[in-house]
């Protein structure tokens, strides 16, 4: 209701869209939960590490979104639809590049002589 | 050569004209700003990249469940949030027209960001003083590197932040500030994206590991 009043007191619902209180809050809540529950899972141990972990980074990825969504404001009608093609576009280069480098040095790691671990030599 | 400018000339030439938009002036900048962004996250993926190949190694030295103190995180992230949300609210001043409501919260974001480089700082201190110091290993120079690239960044947010209150007392809400209101937020914003990966990926799997 109020986003509908500003874009046409501001003339330009194309532009950068604006914001609400409500996403704001919406935003806020979510991280926080999204956040308090990663730090409560490694700080207590509650779990084993390998669940810890899946569900961690599952947090931290859900988290990236709704900040995207609430706080960025990145939706389909944003500057014409650019800024999220952009967004994409980005994304899919963020995710090449960690993934692609994590996969190659593993493999050059395991295929290289055998390393004692540092710690123990 | 020849065949290929008569086929070039068969074919039927098309110009899509797209002026459907009108465009005031500074239009495009938020977009503009927004590309930005997006290469900044790139400078982010690779530094995510090395920090992700060299995590484990610690070349003998300290590793994270050593160094790292997941309480002064915690706090820092919670920092860094709360200035996200502060920082919305000054958007939605602005919106309304509240000068002074823009500026208190703008005023309350900058402390939190402060506090933030603050907390990085001592952590920092801290880890240099316990021998931890980025000439250490790979791990730590990958660390620190990526850390204190994120907070190089919010230091900068800080100062753009000040000079946008300098602003405003001068000139007000006029729509060059808001257009550049805009861009700190969307530059605010990003950087708690960021921080999100830090947390997650350095602190909380380091320690994990």
């Amino acid at each position: 209701m109020t986003d509908a009043t500003h874009a046409d007191t501001h003339g330009h619902s194309h532009g950068a869209p604006h914001a609400s209180r409500r996403a704001y809050v919406i935003g806020f809540l979510l991280s926080v939960v999204l956040t308090a529950v990663p730090f409560w899972l490694v700080m207590t141990a509650t779990l084993d590490a390998t669940t810890t972990g899946v569900l961690i980074v599952g947090a931290a990825i859900v988290q990236i979104l709704v900040h995207t969504v609430c706080f960025l404001h990145v939706n389909t009608q944003s500057e014409g639809g650019w800024t999220l093609m952009a967004y994409i576009f980005t994304a899919v280069l963020v995710l090449i590049v960690i993934a692609g480098s994590l996969w190659i040095m593993f493999h050059l790691n395991t295929n290289m002589m055998p390393m004692v671990d540092a710690r123990s030599s | 050569m020849a065949a290929k400018a008569t086929t070039e000339a068969l074919e039927p030439t098309f110009y899509l004209v797209n002026d459907e938009h009108h465009h005031e002036p500074g239009g495009s900048t938020l977009l503009g700003f927004w590309i930005y962004l997006m290469s900044d996250a790139l400078i982010f993926a690779t530094l995510f990249a090395t920090f992700g190949v060299l995590s484990t190694a610690y070349a003998g030295g300290p590793i994270p469940r050593e160094i790292f103190s997941l309480p002064l995180v915690a706090l820092n992230t919670a920092l860094l949030l709360v200035s996200s949300i502060t920082y919305g609210f000054a958007m939605i001043a602005m919106q309304e027209g509240r000068l002074g409501g823009t500026k208190f919260w703008l005023i309350v974001t900058g402390l939190l960001g402060a506090a933030f480089v603050g907390i990085e700082l001592f952590e920092f201190a801290e880890l240099i003083h316990e021998g931890a110091t980025p000439q250490r290993s790979a791990f730590l120079s990958a660390f620190f590197t990526l850390v204190a690239t994120h907070g190089l960044h919010v230091t900068f947010g800080i100062i753009w932040l000040i000079v946008m209150l300098f602003q405003l007392n001068q000139r007000g809400l006029h729509p060059e500030n808001q257009r550049r209101l805009q861009c700190l937020s969307m530059f605010w914003h990003f950087l708690d994206v960021v921080w999100i990966g830090v947390f997650t990926f350095v602190y909380l799997l380091g320690v994990l590991r």
